[in-house]
């Protein structure tokens, strides 16, 4: 991978159009490849950009898919399989209800190639994303208003596996979702407003665990720690991030309030867990680098006793001049941060070379 | 005339010359005087002529009578003579008899003196003999110090004739009797309930009697440890009694235990080591010594730990424990001249420094304590007060926060000073007071309240159930106090109370060894900032939760035309008011840029509205409000928070109206729904800018909204401003 690009002189991407999902290309571990989708009212407007990084000429070079029905609320790719990708789009034609596909990329440019499209009318009109279960291609899952519906995409026709319905006082939503890597069983978290649930899908609505009101206001996202059982990381429009045991749920291992604004997206990096990247609409971009609660700690007795002292945040990027509300880190180069702000402006941000060092000796 | 004796013109004398004589008298005298003169002298002459011979005649009748006297003395001597012969005759015949007896009597004289000689020895023998009895008697009586001499009187007679059978028996029995003696005495040693002279008596005479001295010592400190450990036990159970004076406790140490220990101390010296000195016994003094100074150290060691343990346990008056620890240092001083081989000082030095360190720790904790009641009483009236337009109550909150606890600081100081009072006798030792002062006083007491103060209240930011809001505010106005004036003074005050400077020589010094005043007023300055910047924050996000909700629950895109300003918009520009109107109450108003007049407000407002009316389409207005955004200067939305109204207030505000844009963004608007926006947004508009130091910041905010809304619209005409004015007028 090229060194050209540093922390301070990030790799610079613009979609036209307005954006607000990003993700990360999971299958690909041998190039820097990111998806992003637009938002554009006007319904045939809207695009998916594949953007790959071209390591010899350290340039970005997209790859523009149409996205012909609707603007694009979220985006997910197979971590399987290069071609799968899901999107959550609405569209002015359909009273901007919001419904999810899977799709096929195709070898070029053009329209995507539509899979299916989940039949989710009758569980709601507000969907918020439609994941992959990070081992069984099979499997999906998505969150719709009050609802979880996992699906078989296996077979040619795509089946209902479950539903789990979330009940309450003044009709609670989910706000996002995500399959837990951490358990071998069929285990889907959710957050709405103020709570972490996780869903065991085997027993329909049986809750396994949960944290209860551990933000003040709603939570935007949250991700697990994937080298390190039961630590998760949340984050939400209380400015804080807040670092999780699960096994104790009254109390965060770690509290930050580094952001001035709304946290909106929170990466755990997959390979050197105690780097967290966090996007909020304060307009800014942090690398945080909390040692002591991460995977290495637990092999390393000295990094847990000096922990708390070397928290702290190792990069900030400021170059978006909008609300930045997605943040992925790369599948191929775990060193890389690519964040997307509303204004259609990817950035792809390197740990700095000095962090680098300290982290791997 | 004056006439010298001795002249050659005296007339009387013996050196008197007269032809010198006369020839003075001519010279000086006329012939009057001369013929005075003469007739003068003459008369003399026939005066001493006449003299003479009277004496002459008288001395001729004494010469008659001498001459017959000797005439009768001459017949006295021939009848002595004749006497003196028949008595040298009568002396040889006395003589001769005299011879005669002596020679005769020379024979027995040899047998008298034999049989005197036998006489003594056999009274000798029977004192000897009637010993063991004397010696009975004696020891029933309980004259054991005769007892000894008699004993020590005989044995010297008998060691002497040990080998013959009688005496052996004699011997035998008295020794036994003697070993009882000495049963007796130990015994004397080992009974608790002795008197200390009679236990010295008793270790003298056991010495008398050359028993080993190193065992008799052993014995001796045995004893008296059982004293000892006696006293020791009443004041172990003292400790625990928490009612106890401590002046008492140090009393009754001082008259039970120390007396005693310098009873065994001084009889020690007495019995052993002088005597051993004395006899030239250096390794057995030494030895002797040796044993001493273990005892005392031992018994030393434990009382000061009892000592050391009730003034650990029993709080108390720091003027009744300096004079307690006083009386204390004092005490053990005077042992200390006593009992030279170990100066125990330096222990009670460390008692009392930890004395020290605990009193100041303890006012420490009632400080925080203190601290921690203002607070809760504080943020207690905050809960129960709606209002808090109560003009006295801010500030009353912060005096209790601030010149009270510096008040209570002082009167501390004040106390804590009792412990270096010249008047006290361990205030001397130099090493104590830096000790006291700078390490106990200055940095633990002081400084470290001071840290406590900034943690504390920046332990308020996480604390659950959140505080209502204002506390925020009146803790950085009082750490912004402290940062000012209060740290300084603090310090200040310490310094001179204690003199500080004094253990410091140079500059440099003084900042590698002290917290400095910089330190510690910046520490306070960004707990200040901390709890700001929190303040912002709860306060933000307590309006961004009423704009968020409002925006959340709206159906914008089957939205009906708009008549008024939704109520959401009124009451957050109450809810502003008031927040500034409160942090009105604490802080100074704070910088603001110049304001544009009225009517150039208005105008600006118009031209935004026009520019995207006529422009109509959403890819225009994006064009404009990016090329509106390039040529305004890029304002830092969230830049830090200052200690002023203005700043405070508009940290609140640019976060509630960033939640509005980020809601807006969120949904998808019909062409009234844009307009009831556009409505909204006027009136804040109206509204804001007087709160804010820069009004172009709303401006742009409010604009970003606008475009944005607009950029979510499916159908994005905007209203006529006249229009939007006149809704907003209404109210």
């Amino acid at each position: 991978m090229s060194n050209n690009i540093m922390s301070n002189n990030p790799l610079i991407y613009g979609v036209e159009f307005q954006a607000r999902s990003l993700c990360s290309l999971h299958a690909e571990s041998d190039q820097d490849c990111f998806l992003i989708g637009t938002q554009s009212l006007i319904t045939s407007n809207n695009q998916v950009h594949l953007v790959k990084l071209q390591e010899e000429t350290n340039t970005l070079c997209p790859q523009i898919y149409e996205h012909s029905c609707g603007e694009i609320w979220s985006l997910a790719s197979s971590p399987t399989d290069k071609c799968l990708i899901t999107t959550c789009y609405a569209s002015i034609e359909r009273d901007c209800e919001k419904f999810t596909a899977l799709w096929r990329l195709p070898e070029n440019d053009g329209h995507l190639e539509n899979v299916i499209t989940f039949p989710t009318e009758k569980y709601g009109t507000d969907v918020k994303v439609t994941t992959f279960h990070p081992t069984n291609d099979a499997y999906m899952c998505s969150v719709i208003d009050n609802n979880i519906v996992m699906w078989d995409v296996g077979e040619s026709e795509v089946k209902i596996v479950c539903t789990a319905v979330l009940d309450g006082k003044g009709q609670p939503r989910f706000t996002t979702g995500k399959w837990n890597p951490q358990s071998a069983n069929l285990q889907f978290v959710t957050a709405d407003d103020c709570n972490i649930k996780a869903w065991d899908l085997r027993t329909q609505t049986k809750i396994a665990w949960s944290l209860d009101g551990v933000h003040t206001q709603i939570i935007r996202d949250f991700d697990f720690n994937p080298n390190r059982q039961y630590y998760m990381a949340t984050c939400g429009d209380d400015g804080y991030s807040k670092f999780w045991d699960i096994r104790n749920p009254r109390q965060p291992l770690i509290s930050r309030a580094d952001h001035s604004h709304w946290i909106w997206s929170l990466r755990y990096n997959p390979v050197h867990d105690e780097l967290i990247g966090t996007a909020s609409s304060d307009g800014q971009v942090l690398i945080t680098c909390l040692t002591g609660i991460s995977s290495s700690a637990v092999e390393n007795e000295d990094i847990k006793t000096k922990s708390s002292i070397e928290d702290k945040i190792i990069a900030t990027c400021d170059q978006h001049e909008d609300s930045v509300y997605c943040v992925e880190w790369s599948s191929a180069d775990s060193w890389i941060l690519a964040s997307l702000s509303y204004d259609g402006r990817l950035l792809l941000n390197k740990v700095p070379k000095d962090e680098q060092l300290r982290i791997l000796l | 005339m004056d006439i010298k004796p001795g002249d050659p013109y005296d007339i009387d004398g013996a050196c008197f010359n007269a032809e010198m004589y006369v020839k003075k008298v001519l010279k000086e005298s006329n012939l009057k005087q001369v013929i005075d003169h003469e007739r003068e002298i003459h008369q003399d002459i026939q005066s001493l002529h006449s003299d003479m011979q009277t004496l002459v005649y008288e001395n001729y009748n004494k010469f008659i009578l001498a001459t017959d006297t000797i005439g009768k003395m001459k017949n006295d001597f021939k009848s002595l003579e004749e006497d003196m012969e028949s008595l040298l005759f009568k002396m040889d015949e006395i003589t001769n008899t005299s011879e005669i007896i002596t020679s005769s009597l020379h024979a027995n004289r040899d047998e008298i003196s034999k049989l005197s000689e036998t006489h003594t020895l056999l009274k000798r023998l029977e004192f000897v003999y009637t010993l063991p009895t004397t010696l009975n008697k004696l020891l029933i009586k309980g004259d054991y110090a005769q007892v000894v001499q008699e004993y020590l009187h005989a044995q010297r007679v008998l060691t002497q004739y040990g080998n013959q059978e009688s005496l052996k028996g004699i011997l035998n029995d008295c020794n036994k009797i003697v070993n009882e003696l000495k049963k007796i005495l130990y015994s004397h040693l080992r009974d608790k309930d002795i008197t200390g002279k009679e236990l010295t008596k008793s270790v003298n005479l056991l010495l008398q009697l050359d028993e080993p001295v190193l065992s008799l010592c052993k014995e001796f400190l045995l004893h008296s440890k059982k004293c000892l450990l006696e006293s020791l036990n009443v004041l172990q159970l003292q400790v625990e009694d928490i009612n106890q004076d401590m002046i008492e406790f140090i009393d009754l140490g001082s008259d039970t235990f120390l007396s005693q220990l310098c009873l065994v101390i001084a009889s020690f010296n007495d019995m052993f080591v002088e005597n051993l000195s004395k006899n030239d016994e250096n390794e057995e003094t030494e030895i002797s010594i040796n044993q001493l100074n273990v005892f005392v150290e031992d018994n030393m060691i434990r009382y000061l730990e009892i000592v050391q343990c009730y003034i650990d346990r029993n709080t108390s008056d720091t003027a009744i424990l300096v004079r307690a620890l006083d009386r204390f240092y004092r005490k053990i001083q005077a042992i200390g001249k006593l009992f030279s081989y170990k100066d125990f000082t330096l222990n009670v030095m460390e008692i009392i420094s930890s004395a020290a360190r605990r009193q100041t720790k303890l006012h420490l904790d009632m400080l925080k304590a203190h601290f921690h009641d203002k607070l809760a009483t504080v943020r207690q009236s905050l809960v129960s007060l709606q209002k808090l337009n109560d003009n006295g109550f801010a500030t009353e909150s912060l005096a209790s926060l601030t010149s009270d606890v510096i008040e209570k600081i002082k009167g501390i100081l004040q106390d804590i000073s009792a412990f270096l009072d010249p008047k006290v006798s361990f205030s001397t030792n130099n090493a104590l007071r830096k000790t006291i002062s700078v390490d106990y006083v200055r940095e633990s007491l002081v400084v470290g309240f001071l840290h406590y103060l900034s943690s504390a209240a920046r332990s308020y930011t996480i604390c659950i159930p959140c505080p209502p809001a204002f506390l925020f505010l009146i803790m950085t106005k009082m750490c912004l106090e402290f940062q000012i004036s209060g740290v300084g003074h603090l310090l200040k005050l310490v310094d001179e109370t204690y003199e500080i400077n004094k253990y410091f020589e140079t500059k440099n010094k003084n900042s590698s060894q002290l917290s400095s005043e910089v330190e510690l007023a910046s520490d306070m300055h960004s707990a200040a900032q901390h709890l700001v910047n929190y303040y912002v924050r709860v306060e933000g996000l307590s309006i961004s939760q009423m704009l968020k909700k409002s925006v959340e629950t709206r159906d914008w895109l089957h939205s009906l035309e708009p008549r008024t300003v939704r109520a959401v918009m009124k009451r957050v520009v109450e809810e502003i008011t008031s927040v500034d109107s409160q942090v009105g109450e604490l802080f100074e108003e704070g910088l603001r840029t110049d304001r544009s007049s009225d009517s150039s407000r208005r105008t600006q407002m118009s031209r935004h509205i026009r520019a995207w009316s006529t422009g109509g389409t959403a890819t225009n207005t994006q064009t404009f409000s990016a090329i509106n955004r390039l040529f305004s200067e890029r304002i830092d939305i969230f830049s830090p928070v200052q200690f002023s109204r203005v700043s405070i207030t508009t940290g609140i505000i640019k976060i509630s109206l960033k939640t509005l844009l980020e809601c807006v963004r969120l949904r998808t608007f019909n062409r009234y729904g844009l307009q009831q926006v556009q409505v909204d947004i006027h009136y804040l508009q109206l509204y804001l800018w007087r709160f804010v130091s820069d009004e172009n910041l709303v401006h742009l905010l409010l604009d970003e909204i606008l475009s944005s809304s607009v950029h979510r619209c499916l159908n994005p005409v905007l209203m006529e401003p006249s229009v939007v004015e006149i809704i907003c007028e209404r109210g």
